[in-house]
């Protein structure tokens, strides 16, 4: 019974993972970028809905909906001020080691705002655990509106891709941007609505992951973030599948690294596993073969 | 008043001056023919006037609309298609796919069907090959579909970049028919080609590019009849 514990609290974690994951993938894919500052972007949203409802006094909802328009507004805001003039830089080391430098920036201004005390986040969650198997079984209500919210999410942006308008040309910019533009895409346009919708992403992303893991500091999203990026590495940078597939094998990986192996080797052994993957399948579980066509 | 008016444009690569002081006209309804060597400039004219590059100076009139500093998808809806040099299909979209998008900047949906089935009907082996993905396409294909794609925004203008580049004779062949054909149902074309016989042969007027700057220009059977321009183009 332990083990079916383990497997659902790791594919709970995997969510999380998975939800930030699709976030530093839509924006590699289509921008062509690593924008490493897309998990501090999910500590900007825990705070904002930790100010809100514990100072403001606003309910959880309205609290999560002006966490996602805060986190929105703010990686629109990095995308156009920082990357955006970058774009065309010789290097693309440039935008790198921007991203990198937002990243510090973020959290360095969340230290100087709410203070290097850890806050004590108070679950976003109002749903009852269920108890199966005469209570050998435990799903808390955080593991059970997060495997939920990763579902959803996943359904609702799959749609929007290849549903919608501004989804086609998301797909025709992440092909080629100057054939976009000939077909009447805003390429600045497009590129600007996937940051929006990753980072509206992370905030969902940083209220579940406070609901299961109630401490909030300035450096809360920069493991996560890290380790989403290794999971959409591994699912396959580019790919909304890979991310989701990644995200959640990751979590389970963490979780039973944990549970049978080490406590403390546990972020050792994800990484191992995603050496071991990107040496036997270099472009990820679900990337695509690169193939030069002449 | 010419459809489409380039005056004497100016366009630097970095450093690089590649067009110095171009201009041209094409009139409603012709085709012309912009030819000449390997980096004469030809698709750095074409880029420029849809906005893929910016000039330095001189000016692109379409219709009478200044069109030189309009971004590059503003272009397309105002009735001017690009057919890029190398195809440029979106691999990893289906056929489908890859047309409506062509379409992407009009929104009547039961125009959009017509132009559809207009496209099919002159090419049909798009239609049999609609599900699949543009990248398994062979090169005649995609050449195809590149054309058909420019088509669905219905375009008063058509910009043809080397779209004979890489195919067998017989396709090349096939390529220019539907070129004339395109022109015949009232699209005005713009070819740029290194093929200059087979553009000469289905353009009303030609201008010669060389580094950069237009050093001959004129009706396409007198250029056709040209000796220098025989000997430096045309292999004879």
């Amino acid at each position: 019974m332990s083990f079916l514990n383990y497997l659902i609290s790791g594919i709970s974690l995997g969510s999380v993972y998975a939800i930030i994951a699709l976030g530093y993938t839509m924006v590699y894919g289509i921008a062509k970028m690593l924008n490493f500052a897309h998990g501090d972007v999910i500590m900007v949203g825990a705070y904002t809905v930790f100010i809100a409802t514990a100072s403001a006094g606003l309910p959880t909802i309205p609290a999560i909906i002006l966490s996602m328009i805060v986190c929105t507004a703010l990686g629109m805001a990095i995308e156009k001020v920082a990357y955006r003039p970058l774009r065309n830089a010789a290097s693309p080391l440039a935008v790198l080691i921007t991203a990198i430098g937002v990243s510090y920036l973020l959290q360095n201004l969340a230290l100087l705002i709410f203070g290097s005390n850890t806050k004590s986040f108070t679950s976003a969650v109002n749903f009852p655990a269920i108890k199966l198997a005469g209570g050998q079984l435990n799903i808390t209500g955080e593991t059970s509106v997060t495997i939920l919210a990763c579902v959803l999410i996943m359904i609702g942006l799959t749609l929007f891709i290849n549903k919608t308008k501004p989804g086609q040309a998301m797909l025709a910019v992440s092909e080629d941007k100057g054939a976009a533009q000939l077909m009447g895409i805003n390429v600045n346009g497009t590129i600007a609505l996937t940051f929006a919708i990753g980072s509206a992403l992370a905030a969902i992303a940083g209220v579940l992951l406070c609901s299961a893991y109630p401490s909030l500091t300035p450096y809360t999203g920069s493991m996560p973030g890290i380790k989403a990026f290794v999971a959409a590495v591994f699912g396959g940078i580019g790919s909304v599948p890979g991310a989701m597939i990644g995200g959640i094998l990751l979590g389970i990986i963490e979780i039973f690294g944990k549970a049978y192996i080490s406590s403390q080797m546990a972020d050792a052994i994800v990484f191992a596993v995603l050496i071991v993957v990107l040496l036997v399948k270099p472009t990820g579980l679900m990337g695509k073969k690169i193939q030069e066509k002449v | 008043m010419a459809m489409l008016e380039i005056k004497d444009l100016e366009v630097y690569y970095g450093m690089i001056h590649a067009i110095k002081g171009v201009s041209f006209e094409v009139n409603e309804g012709e085709v012309i023919a912009l030819i000449g060597a390997n980096g004469a400039g030809k698709t750095t004219i074409l880029h420029t006037i849809t906005g893929l590059l910016a000039a330095k100076s001189g000016s692109v009139t379409f219709e009478g609309e200044n069109i030189t500093k309009i971004p590059a998808h503003k272009i397309v809806s105002l009735g001017m298609a690009h057919v890029p040099e190398g195809r440029r299909v979106f691999a990893e979209l289906s056929v489908y796919q890859n047309l409506k998008m062509g379409a992407y900047t009009r929104s009547d949906k039961n125009e959009i069907e017509s132009t559809l089935s207009m496209v099919y009907k002159r090419f049909p082996r798009l239609e049999e090959r609609k599900n699949q993905m543009a990248g398994t396409l062979s090169g005649g294909e995609q050449q195809m579909l590149a054309m058909g794609r420019a088509l669905m925004s219905h375009p008063k203008i058509i910009l043809m970049d080397e779209p004979s580049m890489g195919l067998s004779p017989i396709l090349v062949n096939e390529i220019f028919d539907i070129i004339r054909s395109v022109n015949e149902t009232g699209t005005t074309v713009l070819l740029v080609e290194q093929n200059a016989k087979k553009a000469l042969a289905i353009a009303n007027r030609a201008y010669v590019l060389e580094t950069g700057k237009i050093v001959t220009s004129g009706n396409a059977d007198i250029l056709m009849n040209d000796n220098a321009i025989k000997k430096a183009y045309l292999g004879e």
